[in-house]
């Protein structure tokens, strides 16, 4: 295991990073051209408001679960069921708030169940413990990943309508709206969390040795063993991680919509959140991973979504869109499409 | 010799027993449970799915998994009510023309998947998406279907002795199933899916047809989910961008219950057929239980899933373990005895 040279690493990261970049950039331009009022951002009640700010308010969930799914993919696994803990965190919280409209005196109150901090507290041990579960399933069992996670996508949607008694549940605690809506310093608050969850990742993965050992887990993972690194309990952790990020989503997307749906909260965020994945340049291989790289594509989906949504296209097409990105990404990633295509520049590519 | 047969068949027996189990579990309990046109009732309102399943089948046993099943039957239902009821085109016209599309998208993927070597999950996924998407691009309303032929069919039934009916949907059931026993376990194309499940590397290097195999897989699957939309439009009577969501899980729960090994090269289409009459008799149980709100079927159905899963795990290692020390290799010759 040597690493490869820092100013190597760093031109290496800066290639990665270049092309969804580039894509946003484009996103973006195209945008200017087609909506002037696109990058308008004014002051109201001193936040601030405008297209770009919704764009980053919208894939704050997508961000995070991008983020925990990125560590996954690098150890060249698939966690499948991260919509489905999203759909059970925001129901946890839901039903734990609650609130119930009282009167005191003349004053209308609203009260929760629980106390809000608990609550929240609730929804991400039990995220973690569904990690857990997906963890000790891959690690300790030997299942292959899509298998072991694919277990819970079924289940866990069918716990998250047990929790809502197969409702919508509303929420109607005041406080709870900030998560999702509130603004802080002129930002979404969601944007905090984010770029917290965004730090400490980097920081713990880039800044210790863990990076390295979970892409050792991609590249190989009994020569990992053999070099001393815990590979189980590093997957434990790492899968874990994923589902606890998967629930800070739930409570952002729960606490947006002001109401938790079993049924429908986080539908497809999984398949959303592997292409952001792979967009950012992190293969589906493993072995290697972009945090940031997942960030941006994020972005990038979020930002198709409005544009479609700004220029008048029905929205319906998104799906489409993204099926065709999804294809094209993959025609790039895969080394037999660009040697067939590009000739010798493709295998230069292919092995670098 | 008798022992290894037996260990082949354990996953099968396994499953053939716990569905008989369950359905002796629902006649203890409940009064009705053992009335014939209940246990009919059990194919008649899972057609579609074992439909699909007997695809999907097919596409685990050679290693592979098809996310896209779900989709392909919404957007069957979605062409037939659009063509039917807006275009009003002829219903035979209408199911062949749905039947070649759902086939050509499977082509596609399998086309994708084996000649650019990308992840079989990563491009049904993406088919996925282009499923529903273009579902959505018809409508993204409901369309109910009023064509005579359609709710003739969907009406029909077939009575059989003891005042009980089945419809035409449980006809194409056992048809389909039918025929896929008859490709897996009596045709040449059957055995090289077993044997690229096995694995790919030596069913190469034998000379197997390895390439169009794969992609006949997934077309087939394709094929299977679009006559599986055919049944379902049947059943519904309308087609809709948001039917059959997650049905592609429903489907390989099937096939994992039916003790088809999800790495590949062991697995029947009878034992997917018992994989879905088993989820249907957990739905009926809930039912005839009453109080249990259908959240709780798929909460059952995951369990089971993890209990299979664990299963073959138990299993794979004990045979790994095996051949292992007798071929020095990882993982089991793909061929069966013959």
């Amino acid at each position: 295991m040597n690493p490869p040279a820092p100013s190597l690493l760093r031109r290496v990261t800066g290639a990665k990073l270049f092309w969804p970049v580039l894509a946003l950039a484009l996103m973006l331009l195209f945008n200017l051209a087609y909506s002037p009022g696109f990058f308008h951002i004014e002051i109201k009640d001193g936040h601030l408001y405008g297209s770009l700010i919704d764009i980053l308010n919208r894939a704050a969930p997508l961000m995070l679960i991008s983020i925990g799914l990125t560590l996954v993919i690098a150890t060249s696994g698939i966690d499948i069921s991260v919509g489905a803990v999203v759909a059970i965190s925001g129901a946890l919280v839901a039903m734990l708030i609650g609130g119930t409209l009282v009167l005191k005196g003349n004053v209308q109150e609203y009260v929760t169940l629980v106390p809000m901090p608990v609550a929240i507290l609730a929804a991400l041990a039990v995220s973690a413990a569904a990690g857990l579960w997906n963890g000790f399933l891959v690690s300790r069992i030997g299942m292959q990943p899509i298998v072991a996670t694919l277990i819970l996508i079924v289940a866990g949607r069918g716990a998250a309508q047990l929790i809502t008694g197969g409702q919508i549940i509303t929420i109607y605690y005041k406080p709870y709206f900030f998560i999702g809506n509130g603004f802080l310093l002129g930002l979404p608050f969601s944007l905090y969390i984010v770029l917290a969850v965004l730090l400490l990742t980097v920081l713990l993965a880039r800044g210790t040795a863990l990076g390295l050992f979970i892409e050792a887990i991609g590249i190989n993972p009994r020569a990992c063993r053999m070099a001393g690194i815990n590979a189980k309990n590093l997957l434990l952790c790492v899968y874990t991680f994923c589902a606890v990020c998967a629930g800070v989503a739930g409570l952002i997307v729960c606490s947006n919509v002001k109401s938790a749906d079993g049924n429908n909260a986080g539908l497809f965020f999984e398949l959303d959140a592997i292409l952001a994945v792979v967009l950012g340049g992190t293969a589906m291989t493993g072995g290697k991973f972009y945090l940031v790289g997942s960030v941006v594509g994020a972005l990038i989906i979020q930002t198709l979504t409005t544009t479609i949504y700004s220029i008048g296209v029905p929205p319906e097409i998104t799906l489409v869109v993204k099926a065709f990105v999804v294809f094209l990404v993959m025609m790039f990633q895969s080394g037999t499409f660009r040697r067939t295509v590009f000739g010798s520049w493709g295998k230069r590519v292919a092995k670098p | 010799m008798i022992g290894k047969l037996n260990l082949k068949h354990l996953p099968l027996l396994v499953t053939i027993g716990l569905f008989i189990l369950m359905y002796g579990l629902g006649a203890y309990l409940y009064d009705g449970f053992l009335n014939p046109q209940v246990f009919l009732n059990l194919f008649i309102d899972n057609s579609f799915l074992c439909v699909t399943a007997v695809g999907m089948t097919f596409v685990i046993i050679s290693g592979g998994i098809d996310l896209s099943v779900g989709s392909v039957i919404a957007l069957t239902t979605m062409v037939s009510a659009h063509l039917l009821e807006v275009s009003h085109w002829n219903p035979a016209a209408v199911i062949v023309l749905v039947l070649v599309i759902g086939a050509c998208l499977g082509c596609l993927m399998g086309l994708l998947i084996h000649y650019f070597e990308l992840a079989p999950f990563i491009v049904t996924l993406a088919g996925m998406f282009l499923a529903r998407g273009l579902c959505y691009l018809i409508s993204i309303n409901s369309i109910a279907i009023t064509n005579p032929f359609y709710t003739q069919v969907s009406q029909y039934r077939i009575s059989l002795p003891g005042d009980t009916f089945i419809s035409i949907n449980v006809i194409i059931f056992f048809v389909v199933v039918a025929a896929g026993i008859y490709l897996a376990h009596y045709t040449r194309f059957g055995r090289t899916v077993y044997a690229i499940g096995g694995s790919e590397q030596s069913a190469v290097l034998m000379g197997l047809p390895v390439a169009r195999t794969k992609v006949l897989i997934y077309t087939l699957s394709g094929f299977c989910s679009a006559v599986a939309g055919v049944v379902f439009t049947f059943y519904m009577l309308s087609g809709y961008g948001l039917h059959a969501i997650g049905m592609e899980m429903d489907a390989i729960a099937a096939v994992v219950i039916g003790g088809t090994l999800l790495t590949g090269g062991v697995g029947t289409v009878i034992g997917t057929m018992f994989g879905v009459l088993i989820l249907g008799t957990i739905q009926t149980l809930i039912v005839f239980q009453g109080t249990l709100s259908s959240w709780w079927t798929k909460i059952v159905i995951g369990i089971l899933l993890f209990l299979f899963c664990l299963l073959q795990r138990l299993f794979e290692r004990g045979k790994g373990h095996k051949i292992q020390a007798a071929l020095g290799q990882h993982k089991a010759l793909p061929i069966q005895r013959v």
